[in-house]
């Protein structure tokens, strides 16, 4: 590896002296990263001089990082210099008819039962003026606008709050955190700035749906969410509908912050293309998710519904800085063909009398490896620290796998810690008992796996939820028998 | 209603059916009886379609079509229905929501509407009464933590809930005391009538004494060997099987 990182040194630096610079007219930058592409990349987005600075830094890190080798995941080595880092908004080509979209993608859209509005809007056919969702955009952030949140794209908030920016970015994930972390700080394209100001309760989910500009921010996404003292706010990230990307590798970092007695609730429904039924294509997601419960009587609660993409590696996770704070994490992973999966959380207790829940559901069947890996670290100072784990990991069929690591570290004696983990198995015996009440094989494994993920579900937004569990039956069609 | 003509069937290879005859009409209580392994249940769950075990002769018509064609959802779609002798489990799917998608399934394959919200929960609180069974149970995840009384009640429930046209109790009464017996037995007793029929699988004749037959058979070695009125199954207490048994052998002598 330390030979490696010299080549590649050898490589950036030579193409430095060389005076290689990039065309700033081009739409798109050369395959390859070096400080130059990240310079481009800042200068494409007329960043201030202390933002391509930060870039920067972050850049010479990851030069000097190792790509992470624990992940129970397998995948052929990434090379980095053959990767577009940056190419603008590219306009989808717009269609005029749903006749025009693919059939089997409207199919699926019918089965999570999307609205005809909606599934124009996700494929790109132009809506109607009356009910065109930029002007419903409008009317939200206008709403938003009164009460004093910020909400909108990243390169819009570096713009207009530099100072809100330049103050959190990097607090909660710093650029060194871990390699795909200092990899997105080095070059993330784009992404969501949200502020809640101090005792305003948000009134409304925020979501990407109708922060529709923004919706094509590429594979190096960058959310940031501050919450002031004693305000709340729900976020969505993702849909239900099926994601097709070009890039193969993503890597996003979210950073939540909140203030004191102030409530984040994250829920993201992540389903880009897991690859064919070979276990071909499909996308790499490296995701480094962080709340800080920085005031006390903070709460931070993260739910996700993972059912795409070929490998998922992300751990949402809490530091429990402030006294009482609280962090929660309801997941559900579901992995099917040959799917891969180790997500889970990290629970850091700082803060005395701080309390964490973790329900992790897992959900494998095909030839897919669905892992659950937590941490749970009660410091020193933590006293009365409380924490709950529930992981359960369900199987079809006998060619999947399932695998737990819980990793506990207690330096405060006050601490109590409790972990429950089962495994099962979709049983003929239920599936029989659903077939001779009538109900079909495909319908007995979507009430089954509902049922099973109910906890968590239960803990989205209601319309998401509807969406959710349909979501969670197309992933698992024909997955028994 | 029911025709079933030299049925034969095994599991895993080993032949448990061997040769069975039955016919059921409208308004008839059939009880099937027989010692421990003589093929009781694999007789309700062949009819049900369950898929371990193999047909390997003989033919089934139901309503005349040929049941052993169809999968065991369409057979329910059919009305038949099975009250299972151990009810599975199903964490998170309460009753009410297992039976709201199983009634509106089983009427999507007779071609009928589905129910609304409200028309289901009319047709719950009219069922729930004849079977008398709690609302608080119906809310809890389905079968889990139920007692053996109230796994067979909601089994009843749910045979209320479907209104199938034949009903087969497979050991309905086994893990039952008493008294839930006879909330069982009742709710059996109402949802009789002259259009449905009802097959009960049975080892003990106490079952009987609150459902009461129209006719008796005892299988033995996957036969029915001997069939009567409800009389037989009196009869059947007071000798026990070996009765039948050594009846048997001495017709094999003679």
């Amino acid at each position: 590896m330390a030979k490696d990182n010299q080549v590649l040194e050898e490589i950036t630096s030579k193409e430095y002296e060389h005076g290689w610079t990039v065309n700033l007219e081009a739409d798109e930058a050369p395959k390859g990263l070096n400080e130059d592409i990240v310079r481009f990349i800042s200068a494409k987005k007329n960043e201030p001089e202390w933002l391509l600075e930060w870039r920067l830094k972050a850049f010479r890190h990851w030069q000097k990082m190792e790509e992470p080798k624990w992940p129970n995941v397998h995948y052929p080595a990434i090379n980095y210099q053959d990767i577009i880092y940056y190419s603008a908004p590219k306009k989808k080509k717009e269609l005029t008819d749903l006749n025009e979209v693919d059939p089997e993608l409207i199919k699926t859209f019918e089965k999570l039962g999307i609205s005809l509005t909606e599934q124009k809007r996700l494929t790109g056919v132009a809506v109607d003026a009356v009910i065109d969702s930029v002007s419903v955009a409008t009317t939200f952030k206008d709403k938003l606008a009164e009460l004093g949140i910020v909400f909108c794209s990243f390169s819009e908030a570096v713009k207009e709050h530099p100072e809100l920016i330049k103050k959190y970015l990097g607090s909660v994930v710093p650029m060194n955190d871990n390699y795909f972390a200092a990899l997105n700080s080095a070059v993330f394209s784009d992404g969501s700035f949200c502020y809640i100001p101090k005792g305003v309760r948000c009134p409304m989910e925020l979501s990407t749906y109708f922060r529709i500009n923004a919706a094509n921010t590429g594979q190096f996404e960058r959310t940031l969410i501050v919450a002031d003292e004693g305000s709340y706010v729900s976020y969505l990230e993702g849909c239900t509908a099926p994601m097709r990307d070009e890039n193969q590798l993503h890597a996003a970092v979210v950073e939540l912050y909140a203030m004191k007695d102030a409530e984040i609730k994250y829920s993201t429904v992540q389903n880009w293309y897991p690859g064919d039924k070979e276990g071909k294509g499909g996308i790499y997601n490296f995701v480094t998710k962080r709340g800080l419960c920085f005031g006390d009587h903070s709460k931070i609660s993260w739910t996700q519904v993972e059912t795409g993409s070929a490998i998922t590696w992300k751990y949402p996770s809490c530091v429990l800085k402030g006294d009482y704070s609280m962090g929660e994490f309801y997941s559900v992973a579901v992995t099917n063909n040959y799917q891969q999966a180790d997500t889970g959380t990290k629970m850091i207790h700082i803060g005395k009398n701080t309390k964490s829940r973790i329900v992790s559901k897992g959900i494998s069947a095909g030839k897919s490896q669905n892992s659950y890996r937590g941490q749970v670290h009660v410091m020193k100072r933590a006293t009365n620290a409380r924490n709950f784990s529930q992981c359960d990991s369900l199987l079809m069929g006998d060619q999947c796998g399932a695998h737990t690591f819980p990793y506990i570290d207690v330096e405060n004696q006050t601490a109590r810690i409790e972990h429950e983990a089962t495994t099962s198995k979709i049983g003929e015996d239920q599936i029989f008992y659903c077939l001779q009440r009538g109900i079909d094989e495909e319908a007995a494994v979507a009430l089954i796996v509902n049922g099973y993920a109910k906890e968590v579900l239960n803990q989205l937004p209601m319309e998401f939820a509807v969406e959710a569990q349909k979501l969670l039956a197309l992933t698992l069609e024909g997955s028994v028998g | 209603m029911l025709q079933i003509k030299n049925l034969q069937a095994s599991i895993e290879g080993k032949q448990i059916l061997n040769g069975i005859d039955l016919q059921v009409n409208a308004g008839e209580v059939h009880a099937i009886m027989g010692p421990n392994g003589s093929g009781k249940s694999t007789l309700a769950s062949v009819l049900a379609g369950r898929e371990e075990y193999e047909v390997t002769g003989g033919e089934v018509e139901f309503l005349g079509k040929n049941l052993l064609e169809l999968e065991p959802d369409q057979r329910a779609g059919e009305g038949i229905f099975l009250a299972f002798q151990y009810p599975v489990e199903i964490p998170g799917v309460s009753t009410v929501n297992f039976m709201k998608t199983a009634v509106n399934k089983i009427r999507a394959y007779r071609g009928q509407n589905a129910l609304d919200a409200v028309a289901f929960l009319q047709l719950m609180k009219e069922k729930m009464k004849l079977v008398e069974i709690d609302q608080a149970l119906l809310s809890r995840s389905l079968n889990e933590g139920f007692s053996g009384g109230e796994k067979k009640r909601n089994e009843i429930f749910q045979m209320a809930m479907l209104e199938p046209t034949l009903s087969i109790l497979d050991e309905t009464d086994s893990g039952l005391d008493i008294d839930a017996l006879r909330i069982v037995a009742n709710g059996v007793n109402k949802l009789r009538n002259k259009n449905n029929a009802t097959i009960v699988v049975t080892h003990y004749q106490r079952l009987l004494d609150y459902i009461v037959p129209d006719f008796v058979h005892v299988l033995y070695k996957g036969r029915i060997v001997k069939s009567g009125g409800k009389e037989l199954a009196k009869e059947l207490e007071a000798k026990g099987y070996d009765w039948i048994k050594s009846q048997l052998a001495d017709s094999v002598i003679s």
